[in-house]
């Protein structure tokens, strides 16, 4: 359903940019490229020509898409899974640029490799040095295959972790972004120590004396999420998911049949909302109606405001106190 | 080879689980049949050899309190917080029914049994995951029960011996079982700084959840022969890839000579092996 709307929502976006372009006097050139540009939008050409015979304007077409997006309003747990992996969606990448300045890019764990699909470095927030780090998925096809789609491998782990234990020894707050299928089902992934690679993150990271903050932007399944979601504080973008496992691979274990996932969502509680309430996640980010993807600069302001007042907050902490704190809010889960 | 078999000085409710191992399935009284060589022997020449095939040799799983009368010292077993019941903390749908099915079939109310005792004189605490309840997964309460006896150990100063075997995480339990994770691992970390020395032995089988947490993490890792051992599991890893795996691939001895176990360790051998380590540990 989602789909379908947002398609829609999609070509009227483009027709009122381009109407309100040509009203201003600007060329048709520029978005006649971005037109060919995006294949995503099937028959984009036929409705183009039919709304220019019907010589629509503009207001009735912003009426036409805000009626359309007040369907976006409420969304049921399977569409915001949609919206959670949507592909245009701002990645740990666009988080960076519009969250942080004088960005240092660290590679690999030096032990073995570079794991791609982790991505992270030193950074400044609000002029604070910080270690940032998290799941790297990429928006192409061709990122998408050289990030692994964001599924790291037993050097991806280990990396964070080489990054984090710096972070501890010069006294960074720590701030991770969580968005990632899980952990690579690989031959390789499983002959290097996945599990302990896995399990060596969950353990040290309940040590470290520094604020760490997890923000969950798409979607968090399985071990893959939580190897660097230990944190004081667990923030959630509104249409982000956190849960032990893909929809899928819930249904294919409990029910054998992977295409019950839909079904799966709805019993997993695994939206923000959901995590809130089960006291998983402390905060919820707001996102535009109809998803991150339509408005990356409203979600960096509403995210950039409550990391800010979270860090603080951590950051008044003792360092034992800090760690302590960390502790508590796993301890008393179950 | 000074193996141990105790029960008459476990409690009577767990006395019946120590004598009969063997699912109800089992037709025969006096005969067993394996599963791996389809032979029959007599019960009496699988008991002698703690449930390893008297025939191939392969391994059966076996119960909690089973194993602890196998390497505790006569009448020193005592459990900790056994009547900790299972939870439903996502109200999932026949969870409940499930639990109970499982606690008919087992007499356990969960998958984990947490216990003080000692070997060979040593005071120690244990954990046993038991793999007839709901394949060991890592509900919440395995979790809070693995965290209290550790802490348990942590505040006592003793050594902690836990074996693993789970089918990694409790679906039912969805993200409250994901967390149990991080929890268990952190109580593990704290023990670690402590300097208590952890045993983690592995059996069949370990995977998921429980291998990437606090199963992975002993100072000394032991497995038991011819154990699954692994995150993923191998048919996800081969829908992945879409290749064959290669033979032994995630078993004990696959691990070994991968570099993620100390020792393969004999039911037979498990009670001295765990002396000697306990005593080169001693001050």
């Amino acid at each position: 359903m989602i789909e379908k709307v947002l398609k829609s929502v999609e070509k009227l976006d483009r027709k009122i940019s381009e109407l309100e372009k040509k009203a201003a006097g600007e060329t048709d050139e520029l978005v006649e490229t971005a037109f060919k540009y995006d294949e995503i939008l099937e028959g984009i050409e036929d409705e183009y020509e039919a709304w220019e015979a019907q010589g629509i304007e503009i207001g009735k077409l912003k009426k036409m898409r805000d009626c359309l997006l007040s369907e976006c309003e409420e969304l049921s747990p399977d569409e915001k899974v949609f919206l959670a992996r949507h592909p245009l969606r701002p990645h740990i990448e666009d988080f960076i640029e519009g969250l942080f300045t004088d960005f240092f890019e660290q590679k690999g764990d030096h032990l073995f490799d570079e794991d791609k699909s982790i991505y992270g470095g030193i950074a400044r927030f609000h002029g604070i040095p910080v270690t940032v780090l998290g799941h790297r998925k990429g928006h192409t096809v061709e990122e998408n295959m050289a990030y692994n789609f964001g599924m790291p491998c037993p050097e991806g782990y280990r990396k964070a972790l080489r990054l984090m234990n710096q972070a501890e020894k010069f006294g960074r707050p720590i701030i991770t972004f969580i968005d990632t299928p899980g952990a690579y089902p690989g031959l390789e992934a499983e002959e290097h120590g996945q599990g302990e690679a896995i399990a060596m993150n969950l353990a040290k990271m309940s040590q470290f004396h520094v604020p760490i903050i997890a923000v969950v932007t798409g979607e968090g399944n399985s071990g893959g999420a939580l190897a660097i979601g230990v944190a004081n504080k667990i923030l959630m973008l509104e249409n982000a998911v956190y849960s032990i496992l893909s929809p899928e691979g819930f249904a294919s274990i409990l029910w054998k049949d992977a295409d019950r996932h839909k079904e799966a969502c709805k019993l997993m509680k695994l939206t923000a909302a959901d995590l809130l309430k089960d006291g998983v996640a402390d905060c919820v980010i707001k996102e535009p109606v109809g998803g991150a993807q339509r408005d990356y600069k409203e979600v960096f302001k509403n995210l950039d405001k409550e990391l800010y007042s979270n860090l603080k907050e951590l950051m008044a902490l003792s360092p034992s106190g800090c760690k302590k704190n960390r502790q508590m809010k796993y301890r008393k889960i179950g | 080879m000074g193996t141990f078999l105790d029960s008459l000085s476990f409690p009577a409710r767990v006395r019946k689980d120590i004598g009969e191992v063997l699912l109800k399935k089992d037709k025969e009284p006096v005969f067993i049949t394996c599963k791996a060589c389809n032979r029959r022997a007599l019960k009496q020449e699988w008991k002698k050899n703690y449930y390893v095939c008297p025939v191939c040799g392969n391994y059966r799983p076996i119960g909690a309190y089973y194993r602890l009368s196998i390497i505790l010292d006569k009448g020193t077993f005592k459990e900790l917080n056994e009547d900790l019941k299972a939870k439903d903390p996502m109200d999932f749908p026949e969870y409940q029914d499930k639990l109970k099915r499982q606690t008919e079939k087992t007499g356990l109310p969960e998958a984990a049994v947490t216990a003080t005792g000692k070997i060979n004189g040593h005071k120690v605490v244990t954990i046993v995951l038991d793999s007839r309840f709901f394949m060991g997964s890592m509900s919440s309460t395995v979790g809070e029960k693995v965290t209290r006896a550790v802490e348990y150990a942590t505040e006592k100063c003793l050594p902690l011996i836990i074996f693993s075997a789970s089918g990694g995480a409790r679906m039912q339990e969805g993200i409250f079982s994901l967390m149990q994770m991080a929890k268990t691992a952190a109580a593990i970390e704290e023990f670690n700084a402590a300097g208590g020395l952890y045993i983690s032995f592995l059996t069949h089988p370990t995977t998921g959840g429980v291998t990437a947490s606090f199963a992975s993490l002993g100072d000394i890792t032991l497995a038991e022969p011819g154990a699954l051992i692994g995150f993923a599991g191998p048919r996800v890893i081969e829908q992945t890839i879409h290749k064959k795996l290669p033979k032994g691939f995630q078993r004990s001895e696959y691990l070994e000579a991968h570099g993620f176990v100390d020792k393969i360790v004999p039911r037979s051998e498990m009670r001295d092996t765990l002396i000697q380590l306990i005593e080169l540990h001693s001050k």
